[in-house]
């Protein structure tokens, strides 16, 4: 890709990250978030947040699959928004939902298995957005790095336990965001599977692939 | 300071709330009235929105101020629609209030079908109840009906009914929801059943309703006929009912089938007993910012805490 492509290509998906927030806005700004707002605002952020961290857990698979290795110059910008909209969502959860109610907050952290797989989810995404930089990825050399940044597996899980947990009865939703996530470290599995066998086949083949 | 009553609102914001009135039915309406009786009749079969009278009854109007009418008829539960807070408003349309009738049998003298004109009969009266959700929130409605016990009088309940059953119509063509498919899988059992104690069902505050806000019940409210229980969590007020039944043996109710563990039979509001997904100890007043905290009962302590001496709520949750 050349330069001005790739930074028209950065650019539309800022716009597109952003979009959800800005959508939020604009229902905010016309009386669009119905007579529950503070509800609304905080299951649209968590939906967002589930929502780019499953695309951003899709870009390997599209490579297993496809031969796609474009998307993937998006890693660190979905997964980057998806920690951002996962803050945003345990922001209003805190200041607005209980507003500095840190005693009911914490009770329900440790009673509220939802929350407790929430939170857990939340701060295990820290790391791998501090250490999300180049010079991170250099510091640490790629093969650390990978497997620090493979937790974000366990942080999907997390996050569907999360949705499964807390919704009522009857609620399709959190299956089919399970579903997808299951597929999508499925075709990962299936990947990993495949490159042993190929090994095993060809011993002599350099071990290390490309970055 | 939670008995403090503020003070009471005019009769005027209530019934302004008619403003709200859907604007094609209404001229619908009142075309067919001017034109012929068939006609007007016909509209009836779409109540909804058409104003009711009733008197209020200061006794039972608690002091805050209703939720506004297009919170309360746009962010409802009603699964027969969709599960989906907007699923009712938007599918209301589909339910047929008019003709309607409810059989009530089982363990009375005089089993009758009433026909919905019958119902609207009763002397009507206007009471402001609050109505707290299981789930943690809660809206003030200003219901229009009359206590279950005027109508359960006229059946005359044998010595032997214990319970009352309440059974909500089954009809995928009005209730979309009730088709059997994977997308609408609702997680309960049609029809949707609910029920009380024969002592809660005869107590004063459980109300058949019939209206709210000055107009006919909307059908996302549960038109033509519902109950309303307020000491209890908002799903123990079936909706649109054909049938109420009185038994010797508790019934089985339509949450109690699909998840034991997290709705009892009686689902009294009450603080100290949590979900066991969430904490019941707080509520968001629809149209506040700051949450409230729940009261015992839901504010009926007075009233209805006299039922459950001797009881362990924790248990009967």
């Amino acid at each position: 890709m050349t330069r001005p492509a790739h930074i028209w290509f950065k650019a539309v998906a800022w716009v597109c990250c952003l979009l959800p927030l800005l959508v939020l806005a604009y229902y905010a700004a016309t009386d669009g978030l119905g007579a529950n707002p503070i509800s609304f605002v905080t299951n649209w952020l968590g939906q967002w947040t589930f929502r780019l961290l499953l695309v951003a857990l899709s870009l390997t698979p599209l490579r297993i699959v496809f031969g796609l290795s474009w998307p993937l110059l998006l890693r660190r910008l979905l997964g980057l928004f998806a920690f951002f909209y996962a803050g945003l969502h345990f922001l209003v959860w805190i200041l607005i939902d209980h507003y500095f109610n840190w005693d009911q907050m914490l009770a329900d952290l440790v009673k509220r298995r939802y929350i407790t797989v929430g939170m857990l989810a939340l701060l295990l995404l820290v790391p791998l957005a501090v250490t999300s930089t180049s010079g991170m990825v250099r510091r640490l050399g790629g093969t650390v790095w990978r497997r620090i940044h493979r937790v974000v597996y366990l942080v999907g899980v997390l996050a569907a336990l999360h949705f499964l947990w807390l919704a009522k009865q009857g609620r399709t939703a959190p299956y089919v965001y399970a579903a997808i996530l299951a597929l999508l470290l499925g075709v990962r599995l299936w990947g990993a599977l495949c490159r042993r066998l190929r090994r095993r086949e060809e011993p002599a083949v350099v071990r290390s692939a490309p970055a | 300071m939670l008995i403090k009553r503020a003070p009471m609102f005019k009769a005027s914001e209530i019934t302004d709330y008619r403003l709200y009135l859907n604007r094609r039915e209404f001229m619908f309406g009142a075309a067919a009235l001017a034109l012929l009786p068939t006609a007007a009749q016909a509209a009836q079969a779409s109540a909804a929105g058409q104003p009711l009278a009733a008197k209020r009854n200061p006794a039972y109007v608690i002091g805050d101020k209703p939720t506004d009418f297009k919170s309360a008829t746009t962010y409802n539960n009603f699964y027969e629609f969709g599960t989906d807070k907007e699923d009712p408003a938007r599918l209301g349309h589909m339910l047929k209030p008019r003709p309607w009738a409810i059989q009530v049998d089982g363990l009375v003298h005089k089993p009758k079908r009433f026909d919905i004109e019958e119902i609207l009969r009763f002397p009507l009266e206007e009471r402001v109840y609050s109505l707290r959700c299981v789930e943690a929130w809660s809206m003030v409605i200003p219901w229009i009906g009359f206590p279950l016990s005027a109508l359960l009088k006229q059946v005359e309940p044998t010595g032997k009914a214990r319970y009352v059953e309440f059974t909500t119509l089954k009809d995928p063509e009005q209730f979309p929801a009730q088709k059997p498919s994977l997308a609408a899988f609702a997680g309960v059992e049609w029809p949707y059943a609910e029920g009380l104690r024969l002592d809660e069902a005869m107590h004063p505050l459980t109300l058949v309703t019939v209206g709210m806000y000055g107009q006919v019940l909307p059908n996302q409210n549960g038109a033509p006929v519902r109950i309303v229980v307020p000491w209890k969590y908002g799903f123990k007020s079936a909706k649109s009912l054909v049938r109420i039944r009185l038994t010797e043996e508790q019934p089985k109710t339509a949450w109690e089938k699909s998840a034991p563990q997290e709705y009892g039979f009686y689902s009294n509001v009450n603080p100290a007993v949590d979900h066991p997904r969430w904490s019941q100890a707080t509520e968001r007043r629809i149209g506040e910012f700051m949450r409230r905290k729940t009261l015992m009962f839901n504010g009926y302590a007075d009233q209805v805490g006299s039922l459950y001496a001797g009881m362990d709520l924790k248990k009967n949750y």
